[in-house]
């Protein structure tokens, strides 16, 4: 039984090497070429069918014939998986059904056009992201997609075509890529092959050569796919001598840093930055600086695609905060040895650019010392129709509603000082300016800087018209009224930008302080919770707090994903969005909302990842219908990773306690059957015996001894069989403790008497100290307690020999002690005898070596503690003591009637 | 006395059933025989038991349905039968009107001792206008009572306790019967008032009050006033 515990070395290693085959990822082959009708996908089913001729087991997950008569002949003979149908605002779109393919598990799948958008329901947005989960699956995928649709060729391929490339691929599915087979046409043999009607049928041939296929474009897309497989071969080259550790011309350790706004320009820049990237052999980081800027909506969802964008294409993203942009971006390049900056060329006004202290690049360059920086520029026809739904500036953000407030409080300021003006002449101009530029001030801290420099402006205006003399006209008479004035102008404009800035310092700081607060309450709180409910608790209600969402916790249990959320989520998850976060839980992506997987999910989800595995899955729903911005999702992912491996301590912990328990247990099944197959034998062989004479035994004295024989053993047996019954529930935690008020006296009076067989042989003197409180226990489990004791007394004193039970209040316990007058024990065992099944050696027969034991155990459940001692006068004295918790309510005279 | 009184045995078990009937046999008493539920309900009703053995663990019914089926038509005597470990459904039982119990492993003697008090209990007879129990002596009618023929003074709860334990002598009450009885259905659960006034109660009346002769306790159920 206990052997089924521990497995053949020999399974075991064979179940290893099982599990890594299983998890080994498949190999991908892409068949590049410049554009359609190139033969791609001929080439690629030409080669399977040889692969097939060999044995392999291929499939076509999704091959597109475009009725091309030769193409469709070659699927003949090649297993097809059926197309998964999807209907879709009243279309039927065909999908690759991508679980019959797993369910299939071929060793090599086809999967025609990477590049392919899946239709709206699909598990996946992206074809390429298909393929990816199958070569986790451990298939070999062969795939078709043309050079213009990878993300760092997209400008370019729309700078040649003039078309803009709306399927495009993140470069870094290439890297994937275990082998890269160029299907290479000359342009004329293109153009050929369109013209026989190869490539496209009769009615689409011709606009299709006029535009895409003029032998202009094919010839830059046919250098462009010869380049980008001449660039992998060579990245293949350095990775071999890598591996081998071959000595090469190895390039300076090159640094890039890209500074990402939430304009649509960036994509530009990110790209721009992972090609450079690319042939620097450099890696890149995608920085972007929060200013504690309020952005429009759209602007939010644009950065994070532009994040995202960075993420996909290799870029390591990190998001700053700071006030200031160009100083946020350089301790971060010092910080991380960036040797090259990359950022956008502005596209301000001059008079903006003069407004904000000087751009962007300026103060970067100025500031670089030895880093490179390039400036890249924006391209006009691409950023223009974005601008419209950037919304207002970031900056001068302020709504209208803040401009009218501002100028409403410095007409309501400006009439107060005309009253004031009319009614005590004494006051004189120069203190209602005072009063002007202290509004100004006002509406700088509390509004912003755009209302006040509108009010500065306002109030100059209506001052010098209201109250300079001479009043009611622009005129100033006096020359140092002129001077007054131009200084209120420049004072008022001053302190509103300085007092605005400072305000929004402020928010900026506390901003960093409250995530700074938030992250060290998750760190302190999940490091001292006592256990995974209350970590996952408290780091719920933080991210519930601080991000405004619904909050879901799904914890694996023995490897399936457990149907309910954990009970510290605040939100019920529907069908579909278990079976997201199932995905979620087996790929170890996020998926679900704002994600390209399963994306008309209401949540979002996150893996809990550790290092070793997933841990949980973790969902989102959004209360406001807006995303988190880039900053909020990175304290959001550092929460995430936190919780994840706190779960994951606990569930080694559990492992470990419960590995602990099994040594334990199974040392005590050793022990139990020794010790209880010869207790219970004793007994039942004495009934079996006894009861076996009763039927030839003929004088009446000897059948009388033969029945009380019966009697004893039975109870013994009894006895035994309710120990062993106290101990498992005790063991296994289900006792209940039926706590109520109780006299200790009365406990003791019926353990007394329940147990009188003890009385008959030894003298019992009970002293119980008078006015006892009561106190909350258990009345039959205090009373076992006191039997066993009062037993275990018995067996150890010799006949006639008193035994004592006494009961007092001591230092706010109640104490009953058992005092015997017997030999004692022996004081190096004074703590074994409380172990199971011992039993001081050279002890009378008879007893379990339960007793003591179970009697601790519940002592202790009711917090309370046993302990042994030898006393001075000889025998030993077993204490309990439990604690006075409270008293109970007052007692009532009954009323009667 | 026993002459003659049906006693029905429900139980499942075939060894108990035996032995319960060998002894009863030999007490006098007719013994009848049930091995389920709805078998028991069946001869309770067709025999008319003076006394009904009831075992709680029954193969196709819970033995409180069975007392309560019972309970809808008869005020026979129920003494039920029932493992350790289970008081909560010893105390339904005796609440749903049970008159007595007890607990497997059991002996006969135990058992007699307990129909003897249930049948008497069951047999009406003008109240005893003094009850009598080892040296206390009560006076029912003059409210007066006496240990060792020295009078004792009790406050009216307490001789309002103790006037509920004679008139139920030998049986077990529940915690929850006497607080009742004595001071109310909405008191019901304070158990405390009990240990307060049997100990003082014990004080007054026992001999060694830290050996209850007289008022037992049974543990985790109620108490119980010893007879004769």
């Amino acid at each position: 039984m206990l052997d089924d515990q521990r497995p053949d070395p020999d399974a075991l290693l064979a179940a290893i090497q099982k599990a890594e085959e299983a998890k080994a990822r498949g190999r991908l082959k892409v068949f590049l070429g410049m554009a359609a009708g190139v033969g791609k996908t001929y080439a690629m089913l030409e080669a399977a069918r040889q692969r097939k001729a060999e044995g392999v087991d291929v499939v076509i997950g999704i091959v597109e014939t475009h009725r091309r008569a030769e193409t469709e002949a070659l699927i003949a003979g090649l297993d097809v998986v059926p197309r998964r149908r999807i209907e879709y605002r009243g279309a039927v779109l065909e999908e690759m059904d991508i679980d019959a393919v797993l369910a299939r598990k071929p060793q090599l799948a086809l999967v025609d056009e990477l590049a392919h958008s899946n239709a709206p329901e699909s598990r996946h947005g992206k074809r390429y992201l298909d393929v990816i989960e199958l070569l986790e699956a451990g298939i070999d995928v062969w795939t078709t997609v043309n050079v213009q649709h990878f993300e760092s060729r997209a400008d370019t391929v729309e700078q040649i075509t003039g078309i803009r490339v709306q399927e495009t691929l993140p470069d870094s599915v290439l890297d994937l890529a275990n082998e890269i087979e160029l299907i290479d046409l000359s342009p004329d043999d293109l153009r050929k092959r369109l013209a026989e009607g190869k490539v496209y049928t009769a009615e689409r041939i011709e606009t299709a050569a006029k535009n895409f296929f003029r032998v202009g474009n094919l010839t830059a897309l046919r250098e462009m796919a010869l380049r980008l497989t001449a660039e992998r071969v060579d990245h293949q080259l350095q990775d071999y001598m890598t591996i081998k550790q071959i000595a090469g011309p190895w390039k300076s350790g090159e640094h890039l840093m890209v500074a990402v706004s939430s304009s649509p320009f960036s994509e530009k820049l990110i790209r721009w930055t992972r090609r450079m990237a690319y042939n620097l052999e450099a890696s890149w980081l995608a920085v972007y600086v929060e200013t504690g800027a309020t952005t429009a909506q759209q602007a939010q969802d644009q950065l994070a695609r532009n994040l995202s964008l960075a993420r996909s294409l290799g870029a390591e993203v990190i998001t700053v905060t700071g006030h200031e942009v160009s100083e946020a971006l350089l301790r971060l390049a010092y910080q991380r040895n960036v040797t090259q900056i990359v950022i956008g060329k502005p596209q301000h006004t001059a008079l903006q650019t003069l407004l904000r202290g000087g751009s962007l690049v300026d103060r970067v360059i100025r500031a670089s010392g030895e880093i490179d920086v390039y400036v890249v520029t924006g391209d006009e026809q691409q950023s223009r129709p974005d601008r419209r739904f950037l919304g207002p500036k970031p900056r001068l953000h302020s709504s209208l509603g803040d401009y009218l407030l501002a100028i409403a409080i410095v007409i309501a300021v400006t009439a107060v000082d005309l009253l004031l003006t009319t009614s005590q002449p004494w006051l004189g101009y120069q203190a209602v300016g005072l009063t002007e530029l202290l509004a100004v001030l006002l509406i700088a801290v509390y509004i912003g800087r755009g209302p006040a420099l509108a009010a500065a402006t306002l109030s100059a205006v209506s001052w010098n018209f209201l109250f300079i003399e001479p009043r009611w006209t622009f005129i100033i008479s006096q020359a140092q009224d002129v001077i007054l004035f131009f200084l209120y102008f420049i004072i008022a404009i001053f302190a509103g930008n300085l007092t605005a800035r400072l305000r929004a310092q402020e928010q900026l700081a506390r901003y960093t302080a409250d995530r700074t607060l938030a992250l060290y309450t998750l760190a302190h709180e999940t490091a001292t919770a006592v256990n995974m409910d209350d970590v996952l608790r408290t780091a719920v209600e933080q991210i519930r707090r601080i991000f405004q969402v619904d909050v879901a916790v799904i914890l694996p249990s023995s490897g399936r994903l457990s149907d309910d959320a954990h009970p510290c989520s605040t939100m019920a998850l529907d069908d579909k969005e278990r079976s997201v976060a199932l995905w979620v839980l087996e790929h170890g992506k996020p998926a679900g909302r704002y994600t390209d997987t399963l994306p008309l999910s209401a949540s979002q989800f996150f893996p809990l990842l550790t290092p070793n595995r997933t841990v949980g899955v973790m969902g989102i729903r959004y209360r406001r219908e807006e995303r988190l911005t880039a900053d909020e999702m990175a304290l959001l992912e550092t929460f995430i990773n936190q919780i994840a491996l706190v779960i994951e301590r606990e569930m080694l912990d559990e492992a470990a306690q419960q590995s602990a328990m099994m040594r334990e247990s199974e040392r005590l099944y050793t022990t139990l059957l020794n010790s209880i197959s010869h207790e219970l034998r004793t007994p039942i062989a004495a009934i079996k015996g006894a009861a076996s004479s009763l039927t030839s035994a003929t004088s009446e004295p000897d059948r009388r001894t033969l029945v009380r024989d019966i009697h004893s053993a039975t109870d013994r047996l009894n006895r035994l069989v309710e120990n062993l019954l106290d101990m498992s529930r005790l063991e296994s935690g289900r006792l209940q403790i039926k706590r109520d008020w109780c006299d200790i006296g009365e406990i003791i009076g019926v353990a007394v008497k329940n147990f009188d067989a003890c009385a008959e042989t030894h003298p019992i003197d009970i002293q119980i100290q008078p006015d006892l409180p009561l106190i909350q226990v258990d009345f039959v489990l205090i009373e076992q307690i006191v039997v066993n004791l009062l037993e275990n007394a018995c067996s150890y004193s010799p006949a006639e020999r008193p035994i004592r039970i006494r009961a007092e209040l001591d230092n706010g316990s109640v104490v009953i002690a058992v005092e015997d007058s017997g030999s004692g024990i022996p004081a190096d065992k004074l703590e074994a005898i409380f172990e199971k099944f011992y039993r001081v050696p050279g002890t009378p027969t008879g007893g379990t070596g339960l007793g003591l034991s179970i009697s601790r155990g519940l002592v202790e459940a009711h917090g309370g503690t046993l302990t042994a001692a030898n006393r001075p006068e000889g025998g030993a004295r077993f204490q309990v003591r439990l604690p006075v918790q409270g008293s109970p309510p007052p007692v009532k005279e009954a009323e009667l009637g | 006395m026993s002459e003659g009184l049906q006693v029905l045995v429900i139980d499942d078990e075939v060894q108990i059933r035996r032995f319960l009937r060998i002894s009863l046999a030999g007490s006098g008493y007719d013994a009848h025989e049930a091995a389920d539920g709805a078998t028991g309900i069946l001869k309770a009703a067709q025999l008319r038991p003076d006394v009904i053995i009831l075992d709680m663990g029954l193969p196709d019914m819970d033995g409180l349905d069975v007392l309560r089926r019972i309970r809808e038509w008869t005020q026979t005597p129920v003494i039920i039968l029932s493992v350790r470990d289970s008081d909560q459904d010893k105390v339904a039982a005796l609440d749903a009107g049970a008159d007595d119990y007890l607990t497997k492993p059991f002996s006969t003697d135990e058992l007699l001792a307990r129909i003897r008090v249930a049948v008497r209990h069951a047999i009406p007879v003008e109240e005893a206008q003094v009850f009598r129990s080892g040296d206390l002596q009560v006076d029912l009618t003059r409210r007066l009572v006496t240990v060792k023929s020295e009078p004792v003074r009790l406050t009216p709860t307490e001789y309002a306790l103790l006037r509920l334990m004679i008139q139920h002598a030998g049986k077990v009450l529940t915690h929850r019967q006497i607080l009742r009885e004595v001071w109310g259905r909405e008191y019901e659960h304070e158990t405390h008032y009990l240990r307060v006034y049997f100990a003082q109660l014990r004080q007054k009346l026992e001999a060694d009050p830290a050996r209850p002769a007289l008022i037992l306790t049974e543990p985790g159920i109620g108490y119980r006033l010893k007879v004769g």
